[in-house]
């Protein structure tokens, strides 16, 4: 689906993305320019506003204002061309419990319109890339963690999507299973020239895998760029902690208030 | 079309799949009906309570229990939409590129499921209780069909319910509060003919009654639908077409 037009623009561009609910404005007038075929990381305090872009990226929250544009389609006039050329990892668990891995990847390959002649095949391939082969005939309700998120990427890729969607992908799996993500993740980009845009709390990943990063900080961008250069451009010594301090901490911009600090612990409380 | 019929098969061939894998739910959801049948029906049947003309009460009220059973399978259905929206599956399904109307319409079909298993336990029952139905298999065949649509109606309004109250405990309550007033506020348990003037009124509102009354022709001997087959599967058709197209636009609010 990399057309050689497509890679002129940007995966994904938004100018001006605004989404408000009721009084509070979650994402506040976001630029954002994702090129091709980078693997590209959100950071920001829970509440930042990371989830809610995510969503409006991928068409399933309709923007207040602003405008944003997905695989050079309108967010908002192409939400169709937008969605067949995404793929996308919710926050949470997502894929059917009550299905096997198998049954779960056939509704996705049937919704996404791949044809009967390929489905099998895509199937077995996304299974084997994700080390789920053996365990495609099970019930996902007997998945450890790991493997419901593997099983999700599967899923996510199997139409072979431009531009992949992850909202923390690697919340809540031990250090192997995280990096085995890391590495599918990589092998995506280097195979199919994916496009990958995550959301993450660890910045070790951050810092490991991103090529580029936007830290949000209360629905706006504080800040772009690479790893390295935003470490660099707090000192010598500065580490990747250092940078989220000090730009999603909200220390030296606005300084969190009160009402704040409730929103962000409410927001913890309804994840669990 | 191809397209709206391959994703809705999609999407209704995964509920089918659960339901034979874990039918324990469809089952409890006949106890009631046969309760109905078993205790309330042979007790009014007994004192000739309720008036019924020719056709004995038992078999008067089998067709309306059919439908009672088939709004109340249905009807609960939005909290299975609210759960899987809580997991995160409405998600995945919004942002596949599928037509929103494929996804809304294949779980629909799927509600029909289990108003076809619910059929077969009222045959079942009336059967072992000696109610004599109609058996020509064009009458049993529309009373599938009115069992289809009727499921995909009442599933259909119960989505619409969802995604207004979005949570479960909130839908518990409006469940509860619609659905008793719908099947006592209808032709299921006795005649439109009894009723005071502005119940029938309410009645004649009731999409449930064209369903019993649809039924009460294809499923009693003898018996006749008193608006006419036509009218019964035209309004039924007309109010699902009409809240499938609320569902559509509503169902994509559910993940915002
Ligand atoms: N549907 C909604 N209705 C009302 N408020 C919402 C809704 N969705 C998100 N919010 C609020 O918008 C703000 C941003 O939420 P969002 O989920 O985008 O944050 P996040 O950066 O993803 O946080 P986290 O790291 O905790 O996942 C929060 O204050 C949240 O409570
Ligand atoms: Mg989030």
């Amino acid at each position: 689906m990399n057309t050689s037009a497509e890679s002129d623009g940007f995966a994904a561009e938004a100018s001006g993305l605004t989404r408000r609910f009721g009084d509070l404005t979650a994402v506040n007038h976001i630029d954002l320019r994702v090129p091709y075929g980078e693997i590209f990381g959100l950071l920001g305090a829970n509440g930042a506003g990371k989830s809610t872009l995510i969503k409006m990226l991928t068409t399933l929250l309709p923007p207040t204002s602003g405008h944003a544009e997905v695989g050079g389609f309108d967010i908002v006039k192409s939400p169709a061309e937008v969605r067949g050329r995404i793929g996308y990892v919710p926050q949470l668990l997502s894929a059917d419990g009550a299905l096997t891995g198998h049954e779960n990847l056939l509704l996705s390959a049937k919704l996404y319109g791949l044809p009967r002649a390929q489905r099998s095949a895509r199937i077995g391939e996304a299974l084997a890339f994700m080390g789920l082969a053996d365990s495609a005939k099970k019930l996902v309700k007997t998945y450890s963690g790991g493997m419901v998120r593997r099983l999700e990427l599967a899923q996510a890729m199997l139409h072979r999507p431009a531009i992949l969607f992850l909202d923390e992908p690697t919340i809540g799996l031990d250090p192997m299973a995280r990096h085995s993500v890391w590495d599918r993740l990589r092998d995506l980009r280097r195979d199919y020239g994916m496009t990958v845009l995550i959301t993450t709390h660890d910045m070790e990943e951050a810092e490991a895998l991103c090529d580029e990063l936007a830290i949000l900080h209360a629905g706006r961008v504080a800040v772009v760029g690479k790893p390295a250069e935003l470490q660099a451009g707090l000192g010598a010594a500065a580490t990747m902690d250092d940078v989220f301090a000090h730009y999603a901490g909200g220390g030296i911009r606005e300084g969190g208030n009160f009402s704040d600090a409730v929103q962000t612990r409410r927001t913890a409380q309804r994840l669990g | 079309m191809d397209r709206f019929l391959r994703e809705s098969a999609a999407v209704a061939e995964v509920e089918l799949i659960k339901l034979v894998r874990d039918p324990t739910e469809i089952f409890s959801r006949a106890v009631q009906p046969v309760l109905w049948l078993v205790v309330f029906g042979q007790v009014l049947a007994h004192v000739h309570g309720i008036y019924t003309g020719e056709v004995g009460y038992l078999a008067f009220i089998t067709p309306g229990i059919l439908a009672q059973s088939v709004l109340f399978s249905a009807i609960f259905y939005g909290i299975a939409v609210i759960w899987e929206r809580d997991l995160g599956v409405v998600h995945k399904l919004l942002v596949s590129p599928a037509r929103r109307i494929s996804l809304v319409f294949g779980k629909a079909v799927s509600a029909g499921f289990r108003g076809l298993v619910q059929a077969a336990v009222i045959y079942l029952v009336a059967f072992v209780m000696h109610i004599t139905l109609r058996q020509e298999p064009l009458a049993i065949l529309g009373v599938l069909a009115g069992v289809l649509l009727g499921s995909g109606l009442f599933s259909t309004f119960s989505l619409i319910i969802a995604c207004i109250v979005k949570t479960r405990e909130r839908f518990m309550g409006i469940g509860q509060l619609l659905t008793m007033p719908m099947f006592f506020a209808s032709n299921a348990i006795y005649p439109l003919d009894l009723m005071p003037g502005w119940l029938r009124v309410v009645a004649q509102l009731n999409p449930l009654t064209y369903l019993v009354d649809a039924l009460r022709g294809l499923m009693i001997v003898g018996g006749d639908s008193v608006h006419g087959y036509g009218v019964d599967f035209a309004v039924l058709f007309a109010v699902f077409a009409g809240l499938l197209m609320v569902a559509v636009r509503l169902y994509p609010t559910l993940v915002e």
